[in-house]
């Protein structure tokens, strides 16, 4: 008896539609994307940046674990021994379209030289522009150290 | 000369007038009825819906427009080029023609409508049957299998509600005592619990949702179910005839709605007869019915999932039918038994 007044009077319909129409109501979760960003963890793996020191010296000693570890190859590295005896790379290419965004390079790098910085919007219109070369690296590195240092410093007591 | 311009060419020309005054907003209602719908839909999803385009996003259906006219018209190797191309045009036209009898408000001259008859009913319920064949000729012409299922569930559905809003139909005329529309509107004068939505209300519901199921509105959209049959009947359309079955579609819609507002809403006339109501002009109340109207029909997709076929037929055959049939015996019975039958 009661279900057959609810089924005439469209109980359950009614119950949607209220429901529909408070969340009309409600306030819009949208996220207005080119001029409003949502909040980035420290952790986040975006962008490849090549880190310096204080004294502008390069960190990386070309160890190569980066490119050993790279589970998609996409890290190509050569280095010789520079004019003060120091073992630097002459060539540290990332090819970004084959690159998983996985993070081990940032983990097995000894010496935090190379990171995933918080860049996401780094889209090209063509593939060369994603063949990462050692200038672009040290370029990315230089334009986001202040945020890169940040992330790592608040990453820091949880490695 | 004279006889020519005064006993022809001049009503002709006021004839026209009349005919552009009433389409051209009705184009720009359905181009604001697209950003309506996405706009009311986003926000029932707690999204915020186009707003890039224009102020709030309002140039957005004219972007979209826009680009259909531009694009390719591509027609299927298979497909009957006339019919193909004669489908969209006779749904749009039949969409468009409908507004002749629709009463859109009353001065001392009269009302103002483009053609008073006194079928006003009868003339809506044919246009709206007519408008099965534009989709079922699409369907045929365009020698697809997607296109070709979608115009048949669509045919069958819209026949099958079309019973039901006949009855209904009848019912609303029994009580109003005429087939024009102008004199049911003038039927239901005095406050809005004067209107026929009160007394009617099965009726009302009834029409309502049959009228969602014969614009082919959700929860009743199978003829174009994406995902059975990618985009139903219009699957082979794309730029400028797939713009007039959008815009018939659309206008469809707005026209269901408007006859939703003349048979039970009270049409013109303000919701209390008090003057400063009164001095707002009747299109303008008419309107505002419309957008509450079409407000319900985009609510309802918001909120219910689409019907399974048989539930659809079900629900139209052994539920409206037997229901309106009953309320036509049951409220004309009573209007006999206690005379209040009108002249």
């Amino acid at each position: 008896m009661l279900r057959a007044a609810r089924t005439v009077l469209l109980w359950e319909i009614g119950v949607g539609l209220w429901k529909t129409l408070v969340y009309f109501f409600k306030p819009k979760v949208t996220i207005n994307y080119p001029y409003e960003k949502g909040p980035l963890s420290p952790r986040f793996r975006g962008e490849h940046a090549l880190r310096r020191y204080a004294n502008g010296e390069e960190r990386c000693i070309a160890c190569k674990l980066c490119e050993a570890i790279c589970p998609a190859q996409a890290i190509t590295i050569e280095a010789e021994p520079r004019a003060d005896g120091s073992r630097r790379t002459t060539r540290y290419d990332i090819d970004m379209t084959k690159c998983i965004y996985c993070g081990f390079c940032e983990e097995a790098c000894p010496v935090d030289a190379i990171v995933e910085g918080p860049n996401f919007e780094f889209a090209a219109e063509t593939r060369e522009e994603l063949m990462y070369n050692k200038e672009k690296l040290l370029a990315n590195g230089d334009r986001w150290e202040t945020e890169i240092a940040q992330a790592l410093a608040a990453d820091a007591p949880y490695r | 000369m004279m006889v020519f311009w005064e006993g022809y060419a001049l009503p002709a020309l006021i004839l026209i007038g009349w005919i552009l005054l009433i389409v051209v907003p009705l184009l720009v209602g359905m181009a604001l009825l697209t950003w309506y719908e996405r706009k009311v839909l986003a926000a029932m999803m707690l999204r915020k819906g186009p707003n890039v385009v224009g102020p709030f996003g309002l140039l957005q259906p004219m972007a979209d427009g826009l680009k259909l006219l531009m694009k390719e018209t591509v027609i299927p190797s298979g497909a009957n080029r006339a019919v193909f191309l004669f489908a969209p045009v006779l749904t749009f036209t039949l969409a468009l023609i409908a507004w002749a009898v629709i009463p859109l408000g009353q001065s001392e001259s009269g009302v103002w409508v483009i053609s008073n008859i006194n079928v006003g009913v009868l003339y809506l319920f044919a246009i709206s049957s007519l408008g099965v064949y534009g989709i079922i000729m699409a369907g045929w012409a365009s020698n697809s299998r997607y296109a070709f299922l979608g115009a048949l569930r669509s045919a069958a559905q819209m026949v099958s509600y079309e019973v039901s809003i006949g009855f209904v139909l009848i019912t609303v005329l029994i009580v109003a005592g005429s087939l024009n529309l102008a004199e049911i509107v003038l039927a239901q004068q005095g406050g809005f619990w004067n209107w026929y939505w009160i007394p009617l209300a099965p009726m009302f519901v009834v029409f309502f949702i049959s009228a969602l199921a014969e614009t082919n509105r959700h929860p009743f959209d199978l003829p174009e179910a994406e995902a059975e049959l990618v985009a139903g009947y219009f699957v082979e359309y794309s730029a400028f005839p797939f713009a007039l079955f959008f815009l018939g579609e659309y206008i469809n819609m707005i026209m269901m709605s408007g006859i939703t507002a003349v048979l039970f809403m009270g049409g013109w006339l303000p919701p209390l007869d008090v003057s400063w109501l009164n001095w707002i002009p009747g299109p303008i109340w008419l309107a505002l019915k419309i957008a509450f109207l079409l407000f319900v029909f985009i609510w309802v997709r918001a909120t219910l999932p689409r019907y399974r076929y048989d539930q659809l037929m079900r629900l139209g055959w052994k539920v409206f039918l037997p229901l309106s049939l009953i309320a036509v015996v049951a409220y004309s019975g009573v209007l006999l038994y206690a005379g209040w039958l009108p002249a």
